[in-house]
């Protein structure tokens, strides 16, 4: 299956001298259309700073970066715009929702589709059936703060997926949620990429809900470790 | 989808009342303007409402609006007898502070040229011109009188018989307009103990040789202004000059100094005004912070964000003109001195405002565009 994502020799280095942190150390990962994978390891172990290196929020000092198989990072370099890259190609969910407070749960959505140019009427039909399939079709005109935890995650994975991206990169996303719930969105992940063929990468501390994941891959000092299966996490 | 408009709706009443209180600070500097424009107004009001060509005046003064002349009452006969001459009348003025109802009472007194003149071409918004050479007068409402009042000068009584609008001297008392003789009358008033004193010292009475500030001349149609001015120029007592040069002395002279003044204080306020607005977009983008940055981080253009920086911007300080346009409209009338802001000065002040909203976002688009996509990772 061809990689959707994929990073190879990833190097990046916070600070100098004494206070010098590396961060990546050779740091290398393929995901696969349709996969799931989670990132795990300790706080400051580095999987924020690869998940920020793979959403091209800030560059390796080294290595490569590809996308659908383009290569967008080359030896630490933006190869081509990267806000549109990140606007088409890419999708996030954070540990919060990040819902803009003072938009609607549709306008949140037609957001990530507006800004790419989608007819304004268009980008709200589509963010409307976003999330009917969602299962949130009776709190589209709700405000952020009507909204309980789940129900403003699930609008924000329907924002992260309004443009259809390839791949999806998750921070966290069910750090704010109680079990049953946090099961719902990573079934929802799993959902969206067999469904849609997105490639999913989820930062996550929470051992309750590897079992979902296809592969986990566990980071320590900023070295990646070999790729296992979730069930054997769980 | 307008961001900034649905911002600005989360947050409705304190985005109305900030441009409230703008709106308040862009009103005076609206106000200013129509002061300055009231000002000038006001000062050439009796200079164009005489409708002369020429002024004589005491030689060697600028008067009698810029300063203080005094020239012969017979001038006025001499001039009217010069060839070219449409006619000649003289000019009196002078202001009184008196007590009227217990309260302090001032006004201008500007003499008509029985009977040639009454008062007809007044803008009487009640009651007459006047009937007799003498105790009525016509007087502006900003004096506060009614129509039929008596109002006592020196030894007379006076009646006022018409009422106008709007018309004040350069220093904004209200104008009265009585005969000449009358405002001899009332300028040259002594108490009969003072009259006696004067005779008894042997000085020659006041009202025997009537002095008057100038004598206003029209010159004829269809004769040269500059050769009748020639003529007249050549009079050892008096200066002459003309309608435009009155007026130049009374803008660049008497108004001058008010104008820079107004001036500054207009020009401190716009810089006041950019400054609060600077600050409210910059504290209103600082609230927006992991807005911003959502927007960056999603791949969104820098010009969505600088449009909702600008847009609020603009919004803001559109309101808080509406709210200036308002307060102009219901209280400028109510000030003490004219306030004259004619359309053109609502669209400079228009202009003003945007490029006012335009420069104050610029902070506040500096700092959005400063904040990395990465803030919203911050937790």
């Amino acid at each position: 299956m061809p990689s959707a994502i994929s990073a190879h020799s990833l190097e990046k280095t916070y600070g100098s001298g004494e206070g010098e942190v590396r961060a990546l150390r050779g740091v290398s990962l393929e995901v696969a259309s349709g996969e799931v994978v989670a990132l795990v390891g300790p706080s400051g172990s580095g999987k924020s700073t690869l998940l920020t290196s793979l959403g091209l929020l800030a560059l390796p000092d080294t290595g490569t970066i590809r996308i659908g198989g383009e290569l967008v990072v080359d030896a630490g370099v933006a190869r081509g715009d990267l806000a549109a890259i990140r606007r088409s190609r890419l999708g996030f969910v954070f540990q919060r929702s990040n819902l803009v407070p003072f938009l609607t749960a549709v306008e949140n959505v037609a957001l990530a589709l507006t800004i790419n140019d989608v007819d304004a009427r268009d980008a709200k039909d589509r963010a409307h059936a976003l999330l009917a399939s969602l299962g949130l079709g009776d709190r589209s005109s709700a405000y952020p703060e009507e909204l309980s935890g789940g129900q403003a995650q699930r609008v924000a994975i329907a924002r992260a997926l309004a443009m259809d991206p390839p791949v999806l990169l998750a921070d966290e996303p069910t750090a704010a949620l109680d079990g049953p719930r946090s099961r719902d969105v990573m079934m929802l992940f799993r959902r969206i990429a067999h469904e849609r063929g997105a490639a999913v990468v989820v930062v996550t501390h929470d051992h309750r809900v590897l079992d979902a994941f296809d592969g986990v891959h566990e980071m320590d000092d900023g070295i990646l470790s070999e790729r296992r299966s979730g069930a054997a996490h769980a | 989808m307008n961001l900034a408009l649905k911002d600005v709706r989360r947050q409705l009443p304190r985005f109305v009342a900030t441009a409230f209180g703008l709106g308040l600070l862009f009103a005076i500097v609206l106000a200013m303007g129509g002061i300055y424009r009231g000002m000038v107004d006001d000062a050439v009001l009796l200079v164009d409402r005489t409708g002369a060509d020429l002024w004589l005046v005491q030689r060697d003064t600028r008067g009698p609006f810029a300063e203080r002349s005094v020239v012969a009452g017979a001038l006025e006969a001499r001039a009217a007898a010069v060839p070219g001459v449409a006619w000649a009348r003289a000019f009196t003025t002078v202001t009184i502070q008196r007590e009227l109802e217990g309260k302090p009472f001032r006004a201008t007194l500007v003499g008509l040229a029985w009977p040639e003149d009454r008062g007809g071409e007044l803008p009487l918004v009640a009651g007459r011109a006047l009937e007799s050479v003498h105790r009525e007068l016509v007087a502006d409402t900003s004096l506060g009188l009614a129509l039929g009042q008596r109002l006592p000068l020196g030894d007379d009584t006076y009646s006022v018989v018409g009422l106008t609008r709007g018309l004040v001297s350069a220093s904004g008392d209200g104008l009265m307009f009585l005969s000449n003789a009358d405002v001899l009358r009332v300028e040259s008033y002594q108490p009969p103990e003072a009259v006696r004193l004067r005779r008894g010292a042997g000085l020659a009475d006041d009202a025997a040789a009537p002095m008057i500030a100038a004598v206003a001349v029209r010159v004829a149609p269809g004769r040269d202004v500059a050769e009748v001015r020639a003529r007249l120029a050549g009079w050892p007592d008096v200066s002459v000059s003309s309608t435009d040069e009155q007026r130049a002395l009374l803008l660049s002279g008497v108004v001058d100094k008010s104008r820079r003044q107004i001036g500054l204080f207009r020009a401190l306020l716009v810089v006041v005004s950019a400054i609060v607005v600077s600050l409210v977009i910059f504290n209103m983008t600082v609230a927006k912070t992991r807005e911003i940055a959502l927007l960056k981080l999603m791949g969104a253009r820098l010009s969505v964000v600088v449009r909702l920086i600008v847009e609020q911007s603009l919004l803001l300080c559109g309101l808080a003109y509406g709210v200036a346009v308002a307060v102009a409209q219901l209280a400028f009338d109510k000030f003490p001195r004219r306030v004259a802001v004619e359309p053109v000065d609502y669209a400079a002040a228009f202009a003003l405002v945007l490029a006012i909203g335009l420069v104050a976002s610029a902070a506040g688009v500096r700092r959005a565009l400063a904040i990395p996509p990465t803030a919203i990772l911050a937790g």
